[in-house]
């Protein structure tokens, strides 16, 4: 069956069942691999992209779900302030080790920051405890995100 | 389908810069550096081809364009532990390249070109450190020689800096105006340069982010399982949850006949679970498709005897051995253990077990590869051996090596899963059925946690021998481990020398095998990341029960020791043999920063730890409390660590070290893989649980720089803060983890 998706404001048709994870959909119909496959079940937080600006484990969101939702994805993060100034954080933090949940990692932030601009630690820790990093990359990835929500997103 | 392409680039022939006039310099296995232009037109040395693993083992690879820019070949794999901006980092400085202008492009898999290529060991740091900084001064003298020679100058008379030849008046050219003369000069035999003395480096010790991390925060294509090819198709792997099963009958036609699947087929063994075990493929249009499918299969599997294999049934017959005091082979023997023990005025006795456990890294296994028309074979390969990889597959399929090339992928995380390569042949067996076809496999991450090369569980009887003066005179360990068979590698082999045998008179490590189809593989910092648990743990009871602490006992059994010899160590190079002062440093200086000794917080408690793993020396310290269920919380952790004379990278190093303390953690509070059935029993993130950020401690490190070679920081960090925890534990309550993952019950308050 087929379906019409927007994703990072652009329009898609999509012929997949309608069960598949928006995830699969991204990556394997519309070839968008910057969302990224870490569990299947909503457990580590990589696949995370925005529907309607909230942070959603797309594993866990089912293509006939989706209707005209706008998706966002890791793809378009710098289009806003917040997701440029985390990418900014994130560098000048050297944040990363392998680097593949980061996509997750950054869209929950971002998430975070747009809805709560001054989160106190234990609220970022609480954020992004849904977001696993095997490299464990915490401190900084904490660090980037106190970084940007102390500095603001002005000057990025 | 998007037909977006993603590959590995060719070394020197990226597309921005293959119309431009190049120059390569490129060290030959053979020693020597041969030199050729990119540009067939241009071309004078041609291809090196020197022999394969000769003695130098190595090839460095540097091309500049005539705008300055400069491309330096990350040669090793990436899997997250800096290595494609560290490698270049040393070339880059000797070369004195501008690094604002360095670009760094990643291998092909090629032993002829560069010698090993491995993700593994943290062997990078030490075998690299001087060949790849001879490769740089190597191509800086030809650039400097080609400056002589226009100008007519003497080359003495010359200095480099940032990407130019400048000469006594202050005239200068770019590298990349000189490029073309520098290859045609004569090419410098390496040993005879100097290379810079460390007060002039400008580029080591600098803190560099990750050459790739701004691709990734932009989510670029860059890891394995982003890589697309036109017509790409991919599939999943079908295969019996029970190790050592053999694949009776398949019915495929319920798969088949399901959604978007386009084939499916079953894959014969070859009775190697590092290569090829029995399993069905399905292939669809897309991955989630074809593993939805295998549910619709109908395969009958002959388990075998290991069916009836589990975790509990290893540890009963574990301890029934231990308790029987016969093991089977003795593996290392000092003065006489026996007499110790009859004369000792106190003797402590104790059993220690830590269980499997699995990698898990964030990228599950994948692996893309075609089978071309004409037979040959590419792949692109997220794995920490290629080089190995490409072997296997080549010798599986019956192909001249030469036929099958592997591009090196980034990798989202090993921490050595993929030095195992399983997954490639098992792609490999599935493109040869479908030649023309690219296909690309991936695993679920079920299939990553039940299909694993997995840390070993392990068993130690430990006695000690105390004499009338609180002296550790006598000391006995009988280990229980695992026998794979048919001579297969065992990670958790326990080297004859571990700390502490040869600092006690009278000492003995003794083991006995139980039989398993377990795969077992390296985990970082493999027999380290449970030995030093065992080994730090034990010893902290034998300073208890002597009336001081653990930092006091180590440097009192290491009193008077001198630096063992240096031994021949892996790729030739030389490996120091262990040298008790750097651990009296480490100790002291881990001790002084935890400020160890003073009174801590109420409710809190510190614990220490030290290992020596990978030529890395750490001592740790770990400053612990319990919450009222039990749980285990870590508040603070100091590192000392002396990893030579150098930190290469600072960030990556401290990256590293902040990951490997956290990861530790996490295996000493929660991580378990159970055999059932001859099966794994946890299946996903949610019954095998890695850290999150609110387990995250402050995490202070401090290096002792020594006069060492630098060495590798991927593993030596992780295996000391183990015991520190549970001796931080012992503390506080009083009392002893001799098991792995902490029990909570032990600590749950009545």
């Amino acid at each position: 069956m087929a379906y019409t998706v927007t994703i990072n404001g652009k329009q898609h048709d999509v012929d997949a069942p309608g069960e598949m994870p928006l995830l699969w959909v991204l990556r394997n119909e519309l070839g968008m691999v910057g969302t990224k496959f870490g569990c299947g079940i909503g457990m580590c937080g990589a696949c995370t992209v925005h529907v309607n600006g909230e942070a959603r484990r797309s594993c866990a969101v089912t293509l006939s779900s989706v209707g005209d939702a706008q998706i966002s994805t890791i793809e378009a993060l710098a289009e806003t302030p917040v997701g440029r100034a985390l990418q900014q954080a994130w560098l000048d933090e050297d944040v990363m080790q392998c680097g593949y949940c980061q996509a997750g990692q950054l869209m929950n932030a971002t998430a975070l920051l747009t809805k709560n601009p001054q989160p106190a630690e234990t609220e970022i820790e609480s954020a992004m405890q849904g977001n696993i990093c095997r490299c464990a990359c915490y401190t900084r990835i904490h660090k980037a995100i106190a970084a940007v929500s102390k500095e603001g997103v002005a000057n990025v | 389908m998007s037909d977006v392409m993603t590959a590995a680039p060719m070394p020197g022939t990226s597309s921005q810069l293959s119309r431009r006039m190049m120059l390569k310099v490129s060290a030959l296995a053979g020693g020597g550096f041969a030199l050729a232009a990119s540009m067939p037109m241009i071309a004078r040395a041609a291809t090196p081809a020197g022999p394969e693993g000769t003695a130098a083992g190595l090839n460095a690879f540097v091309t500049i364009a005539p705008d300055n820019t400069i491309t330096i070949v990350g040669k090793n794999p990436e899997v997250g532990q800096g290595i494609k901006t560290m490698l270049p980092m040393l070339i880059a400085e000797e070369l004195d390249a501008d690094w604002d202008q360095v670009r760094i492009v990643q291998a092909d898999t090629d032993m002829a070109l560069y010698g090993p290529q491995l993700a593994g060991g943290s062997f990078a740091t030490p075998m690299n450190w001087i060949p790849m900084r001879q490769a740089g001064a190597t191509a800086r003298a030809m650039l400097v020689a080609a400056a002589a020679q226009r100008w007519g100058v003497p080359v003495g008379s010359l200095r480099t800096e940032k990407s130019r030849v400048i000469d006594g008046s202050g005239r200068s050219l770019t590298f990349g105006e000189l490029a073309t003369d520098a290859a045609a000069m004569p090419v410098p035999a390496p040993e005879t340069l100097m290379l810079k003395d460390a007060k002039d480096f400008t580029i080591i010790g600098r803190p560099i982010g990750g050459i790739d991390s701004p691709k990734v925060v932009r989510g670029e294509p860059i890891f394995g399982v982003d890589t697309q090819l036109p017509g790409m198709v991919y599939a999943a792997y079908e295969r019996a949850p029970v190790f050592g099963a053999k694949l009776m009958s398949a019915n495929l036609d319920a798969a088949k006949a399901e959604p978007g699947i386009s084939d499916a087929f079953v894959i014969e063994g070859n009775g190697r679970a590092d290569q090829l075990v029995d399993g069905v493929a399905v292939i669809a249009s897309n991955w989630w498709l074809a593993n939805r499918a295998r549910g619709k299969l109908a395969v009958e599997w002959d388990t075998g005897e290991w069916a009836s294999h589990s975790s509990s049934g290893y540890d009963e017959t574990a301890r029934k051995l231990m308790a029987s005091g016969q093991a089977e082979e003795v593996f290392a023997s000092n003065g006489d253990v026996d007499a110790a023990f009859a004369s000792a005025a106190k003797v402590l006795e104790a059993e220690y077990a830590y269980p499997f456990l699995a990698h898990v890294p964030m990228e599950p296994m994948n692996c893309t590869a075609l089978m071309h028309e004409d037979g040959s074979l590419e792949m692109w390969a997220p794995s920490q051996t290629p080089q190995g990889g490409l072997a296997g597959v080549a010798e599986m399929l019956g192909l001249e090596p030469s036929r099958v090339k592997v591009h090196i992928t980034r990798m989202g995380g090993g921490f050595g899963r993929r030095l195992t390569n399983d997954y490639m042949h098992q792609v490999a067996a599935i493109a040869q059925k479908m030649p023309g076809t690219p296909v690309q496999l991936i695993w679920s991450r079920e299939d990553d946690v039940r299909t694993d090369f997995y840390r070993p569980a392990g068993w130690h009887k430990l006695r000690a021998a105390v004499d009338a003066e609180g002296k550790l005179v006598g000391f006995d360990d009988h280990f229980v481990t695992f026998d794979a068979g048919g001579g297969s590698f065992n990670p958790a082999a326990m080297a004859p020398d571990i700390f502490p045998a040869k600092f006690v008179p009278n000492l003995r490590f003794a083991q006995s095998k139980m039989k398993t189809a377990v795969p077992m593989g390296a985990l970082r910092a493999p027999s380290s990341n449970a030995l030093a648990f065992v080994m730090q743990s034990f010893l902290d009871e034998v300073a208890v029960a002597t009336d001081k602490d653990l930092p006091t006992l180590m440097l009192e059994l290491v009193e008077g020791f001198e630096p063992e010899p240096d031994e021949q160590g892996f790729g030739g190079m030389s490996s120091p043999g262990f040298n008790p002062h750097r651990l009296a440093a480490v100790t002291k200086k881990a001790v002084e920063m935890a400020k160890w000794g003073e009174p801590v917080a109420d409710g809190h408690a510190l614990g220490f730890g030290f290992y020596w793993s990978h030529m890395g020396y750490f001592a740790e310290i770990v400053e612990a409390s319990l919450s009222e269920a039990g749980q285990p919380l870590v508040h603070n952790v100091w590192a000392a660590g002396d990893v030579g004379s150098h930190i290469i990278n600072p960030f990556g190093a401290m990256n590293q070290v902040e990951g490997s303390i956290i990861d530790g953690i996490g295996q000493a509070i929660q991580l378990a893989v159970q055999i059932e059935g001859g099966a794994v029993k946890q299946s996903n993130f949610h019954d095998y649980q890695l850290p999150r950020m609110p387990m995250t401690p402050q995490i202070h490190v401090e290096f002792v720089p020594s006069d060492n070679a630098p060495t590798g920081l991927g593993e030596p960090a992780l295996p000391p803060v183990i015991p520190a925890l549970t001796n931080a534990l012992f503390a506080l309550t009083g009392k002893r983890v001799r098991s792995l993952p902490i029990d909570k019950a032990l600590f749950a308050k009545a």
